[in-house]
Formats: C-alpha cells, sequence, structure tokens
C-alpha cells in the first residue's frame, strides 16, 4: 500500500521539493506575491501616468474638436469627428507663421553661439593655466545664483540704450535701441554659464596625454580644442545644444520685455493673443499650444538620456 | 649640461607663457559676456534701487527711501511676499514628497519603466506659458476637465483661478505636477548612487523596507532633498509666467508674486527705481533662506 504522503507528492521522496512540497508551496506563494506586487506597481504607475499625461491627452484632443464637442454637456470624451479648423485658424487668423519663424531664428542662433563660446571657455578652464583661472571661474558659476529680476531692468536699458542701433546717437538717445530686433531677443542667451560648467565638467574627463601628444606634433590650441576635444564631446555638446535651444523656445519674460511690436513676437508671447480680457478662443488657443509645445516635446522624447545627463551633471557634482 | 638645461627650461618658460596667453583669449569673449551681461547690470541694478527713475528722465538720488517705502508703506509687496512665502511653503513640502515617492516607485527594471519616467517628465520640458495655458483649460468653470470630472462625483462647480481663498493654491497644483519629474531624475540619481551593500547589510539584520527607507535611503539622500530644497526656493520665490498668463496677480491681489510685482512696477508703472529695490529685497530673501538652509543641513550631516 502506497503512503498517502507518497500520493500526494507523487513518487518523488518526502523532503524533495516537489510540485506539492510545503517549500515548493511557499515558492509560488513568494513567486505569487511578487507577481501581485509587480501588477500593484504597474497599476499604480498607470494611475499616476494619467494623471501626469492625462493635460497633454485633453489639450491633444481639444485641438482636433469641433466647437459643439468641446464645450457640450455631457461632456464629450474623445472627438467623434476629426476637424483641423482650429490649426487652421490659429494661422489664418493670427501672425504665428511669423512668430513660429522669430522663435526658431533666436533659439537657432543663440544655440550656436553658446555651443561655441561655452566650450571655448570650457576648454581653457579645463586644459590650459592661468593665474586668476578658479577665481574667474567661481565668479562666474556664482551668476547662477542671481535671480533674473535682479538685471532684467538693466538689460532692458542696456538694449533701448544700445550706442548707434535702431536710431540711438553714440550716447544712447533718440531711438530705440535694440528694442524689436533678433540682436536684443538673443543677447541674454549668447552665453549660459551652465553650458560652460557643463563642458568644462566633461573636457576635464579627457586625459591630457591627448594634449601632450598633440602639442608634440605641432598643433596649436585652437586646433586641439576644434579637432580633437569637440568631436571627442559629441555627448556633451548634444546636451548642451537642447538645453540651449528648449531654454531659448520656452522664455517668456524677456521677449515680453523686449518686443512690442506684433512682428517681433516669439511663440510663447503668442500664446496671448487667442485670449483677451473676457473671451478665450479655447479650440486654437489649444491647437497653437500643441504646435509650440511639439518641437520641444520631439527633441526631449528622442534625446531622453541628454537631457537626464545634463539634469544630473548640475544637479549633483555642482 | 648646465647650458642645455636652460636651453630646456627656456621653452618650457615660453610654452608655459603660450598657454597662459591662450587661456585668457579662450575665457575672454566669455568673461567680457559675463561682465556686461551678469555683473555690470548687478551693480546698475543695485544704483538704482536707490533712485526714482522712470526712464524718460535721469535717474534721481533717493536714498533708502524706496526700500523704507517698500518695507514699512507698501501693502501690495508685503502681500506679495506673504503670497510668496506661502506658495514655496506649500508648494516644496508637496514637491519633495511625491518626486521621492516617484523615485522609489520607478528606481525598478520592470519592462516598460523608461515609458512611465519619460511621462512623469514630460510637464517638465513643456514651457510655463504652454502649461499655463493647458491647465487654463483644465480650470475652467464650465467646460473645463477637472470640473467635468468633479461634476461626475457631484461635486462644484469650483471656480478655480477666479476665487481669492483658492486661486493660489491652484497655481500650487499646477507648478507641482509640473515640478515633480525634474526632481524625480535628481532622486533617482541619489538614489542610484546608495551602495547596494548597505540595504545587503540591513537586510541580514533583518530590517524592514520602512525601517531601510528610515535609517539608509533617508539619510543618504539627504545632500540631494538639501540641493532640491535650495534649487526649489530660488525658482518658487522667482514664481512669474504662470500668474502673468493665468491670474494676472489677481483675484483681489491675492497671487501677485513678488517676482511679478517687479514685472508691473517696472514695465507697467515705469518705476525702475523702487522696482530695482523689489529685486533686491527678493534676492535678499533668496540667499538668506539658502545660507539657513546649507547651515542647517551641514550641522545635520556632519
Amino acid at each position: 500500500m502506497r503512503d498517502v504522503r507518497q500520493e500526494i507528492c507523487g513518487s518523488r521522496r518526502w523532503n524533495t521539493p516537489g510540485p506539492h512540497s510545503r517549500a515548493s508551496l511557499e515558492r509560488r506563494r513568494a513567486r505569487l506575491r511578487r507577481a501581485l506586487a509587480g501588477a500593484a506597481v504597474y497599476v499604480v504607475l498607470a494611475a499616476i501616468a494619467i494623471v501626469m499625461a492625462g493635460p497633454f491627452a485633453w489639450m491633444l484632443m481639444s485641438s482636433f474638436k469641433p466647437n459643439q464637442e468641446l464645450f457640450a454637456y455631457p461632456p464629450v470624451w474623445i472627438p467623434t469627428k476629426i476637424t483641423f479648423e482650429h490649426f487652421v485658424n490659429a494661422f489664418r487668423y493670427t501672425n504665428f507663421a511669423r512668430y513660429f519663424l522669430n522663435s526658431a531664428v533666436v533659439s537657432v542662433t543663440a544655440t550656436l553661439l553658446n555651443l561655441f563660446f561655452c566650450s571655448l571657455a570650457g576648454y581653457s578652464f579645463a586644459r590650459l593655466d592661468f593665474p586668476g583661472k578658479s577665481l574667474i571661474f567661481f565668479a562666474v558659476l556664482a551668476t547662477m545664483m542671481i535671480p533674473v529680476y535682479v538685471t532684467l531692468i538693466p538689460l532692458f536699458i542696456l538694449v533701448r540704450r544700445f550706442p548707434l542701433a535702431g536710431g540711438n546717437n553714440l550716447s544712447g538717445q533718440n531711438g530705440t535701441g535694440l528694442i524689436n530686433t533678433y540682436w536684443g531677443l538673443i543677447l541674454p542667451y549668447i552665453v549660459s554659464v551652465f553650458g560652460v560648467f557643463l563642458t568644462r565638467q566633461f573636457f576635464t574627463s579627457i586625459p591630457t596625454e591627448i594634449n601632450d601628444a598633440a602639442r608634440v606634433d605641432g598643433a596649436s590650441e585652437f586646433t586641439i580644442y576644434s579637432k580633437i576635444y569637440l568631436p571627442l564631446s559629441r555627448p556633451v555638446l548634444a546636451t548642451l545644444a537642447i538645453f540651449s535651444f528648449t531654454g531659448v523656445w520656452d522664455d517668456f519674460l524677456w521677449p515680453l520685455v523686449i518686443t512690442n511690436s506684433e512682428h517681433m513676437r516669439t511663440v510663447q508671447l503668442g500664446l496671448q493673443i487667442f485670449r483677451s480680457q473676457f473671451l478665450v478662443d479655447w479650440g486654437p488657443l489649444m491647437a497653437a499650444t500643441l504646435v509650440v509645445t511639439l518641437p520641444v516635446l520631439l527633441i526631449f522624447i528622442f534625446n531622453q538620456r541628454h537631457f537626464v545627463k545634463g539634469v544630473v551633471t548640475t544637479g549633483l557634482k555642482g | 649640461m648646465s647650458a642645455s638645461h636652460s636651453v630646456s627650461s627656456y621653452w618650457k618658460n615660453r610654452a608655459r607663457r603660450h598657454t597662459m596667453l591662450m587661456g585668457y583669449l579662450f575665457v575672454a569673449p566669455m568673461a567680457l559676456y559675463v561682465l556686461i551681461v551678469h555683473f555690470i547690470p548687478i551693480a546698475s541694478s543695485l544704483y538704482l534701487s536707490f533712485t526714482d527713475y522712470n526712464i524718460l528722465t535721469a535717474p534721481k538720488w533717493v536714498g533708502v527711501a524706496n526700500y523704507v517705502k517698500l518695507l514699512f508703506r507698501d501693502d501690495l509687496f508685503r502681500r506679495a511676499m506673504r503670497n510668496t512665502a506661502q506658495y514655496a511653503l506649500e508648494v516644496l513640502p508637496l514637491n519633495i514628497a511625491i518626486s521621492l515617492a516617484l523615485a522609489l516607485l520607478v528606481n525598478r527594471a520592470t519592462r516598460g519603466i523608461v515609458i512611465f519616467r519619460t511621462l512623469f517628465y514630460l510637464p517638465v520640458v513643456t514651457s510655463i506659458i504652454a502649461v499655463s495655458m493647458i491647465w487654463l483649460w483644465l480650470y475652467e468653470p464650465r467646460s473645463g476637465l477637472i470640473n467635468l470630472i468633479l461634476g461626475k462625483l457631484g461635486v462644484g462647480p469650483v471656480n478655480w483661478l477666479g476665487s481669492p481663498a483658492l486661486a493660489l493654491h491652484s497655481l500650487v497644483l499646477m507648478r507641482v505636477w509640473r515640478g515633480v519629474g525634474w526632481n524625480m531624475v535628481i532622486y533617482l540619481a541619489g538614489l542610484q548612487g546608495i551602495p547596494q551593500y548597505l540595504y545587503e547589510a540591513a537586510e541580514i539584520d533583518g530590517a524592514s523596507g520602512l525601517g531601510k527607507f528610515r535609517y539608509i535611503t533617508w539619510p543618504m539622500l539627504k545632500p540631494v532633498t538639501y540641493y532640491i530644497i535650495v534649487m526649489g526656493l530660488i525658482s518658487t520665490f522667482q514664481t512669474f509666467g504662470e500668474v502673468y498668463a493665468m491670474t494676472g496677480g489677481g483675484p483681489l491681489d491675492s497671487t501677485t508674486t513678488v517676482a511679478f510685482l517687479v514685472y508691473q512696477r517696472a514695465f507697467q508703472y515705469f518705476e525702475m527705481g523702487e522696482a530695482s529695490a523689489v529685486a533686491f529685497l527678493l534676492f535678499g530673501v533668496i540667499l538668506v533662506l539658502s545660507l539657513v538652509n546649507i547651515r542647517y543641513f551641514q550641522t545635520r550631516l556632519d
């Protein structure tokens, strides 16, 4: 007669963890618990994702919804019919195409200037020795602590009284200076202190033997910088480019202060045009917001590691 | 021997001088720019804060009159300071608690975790004006998404931005939504820097999950938290975009922040001297709070 235990445990010996032994049961229970915990994590993650992405989804759907569904009660969650009228209206009745051009010109120019001047200074701080180097470095870094509101007013005056620009005479009177010009818009973005810091940090990680070898071969410092360091630094330059472009594209305060002509607005200012005191044109506003946000969102989604690198470098090693 | 030595030291000196020259040359454009766009404006702003200046006529020296007026006779300035402090005090703890929870949640190698990290970070890369426009629509009293959902639950309608008692809190809610992704990434980097053996040792000692958090994770993240608080103070005290775009400082000055006051005084009323004084007081507050924080955390860390 076979043991009952053996019946339960099959033909295996007692104590060996068979499919029904106590040890295996415990293991299965643990596995089940882990699976449940994993599923719970996904449920929580999904719930948070809805809160974080929900507003974007609502913007997206609102910009494709016909007006009667936009304000319908009970609400229409997903548009039954996709319409492009809001996009058409946003571009037809406002100067949005022009704002887009302005923002593109300012952001791209500022990014290119940043890449050059920041990396040049970063190379000097990382690889060249000169008296007063650390003093200059920390003085420059310290400006990151200064609120923009402290320098805003003098910068506005500087732009307005810029000598020999916009009808100004040599002492900066009689005209409007660089107000309502691209150079006026670009001025505060030309060199970012963050970029100097970022490139300098990266350059110090490149072995100095490269410099010695290149110097023996008779390469000038500028050649070493431009032909060796810049190509080696593509990832960090990409990070800097992304940060400069998005920073300038997204900025609002400076263009608000420095432009008053309708033609010189940037996209962020342009969004204000769909609102008057009492009336908001929600459809075109959401469509325009989508268009304004899209370049930065796409850059972010395709370059995430650069974003994270920038945050972490300046965030923790600073 | 000695001749060749002096020749080589001559060349070495020449090379060193050359590096020095190049060093200055490479730094010069940036240094000049920082001088013109940061240092001189800071100095002239300080000067302007002691003057009466409306751009059209020359600045008139008034001594500390602007500061005295702001600190003792200006109700709106005091209101703006109070609003800004309250805003920061509400945003920072919420932001830290939620972003740390998010970081702990996404600090695992589960399938698809990168997608969640990306989603949580999306609001950070969206411009403050775009975010304001989206939330203006979400907060819309009749057709806004939030009131529609609340309506389904039998609550509301809530006048999010139109009520003086609520408007500032509505801005806080939006700011927390926008800011947690940024701090999540910083906390995530901090978490990944905590050595794994600490947890293993604690497990051998039979520590619970909560115990590990309390005695390992939280203390090890102290420097990160301190960084987040200082950066949070600097950024919340300069809140402007959403106020300008969503409430215009109202209703009844309930959302007027100090930064908004600087803008208003300088570019709507053209009181540049007084606006500069407001800016410097703002700077002073930020500086003091940051230093207090650094001191506090340094004593706690040692």
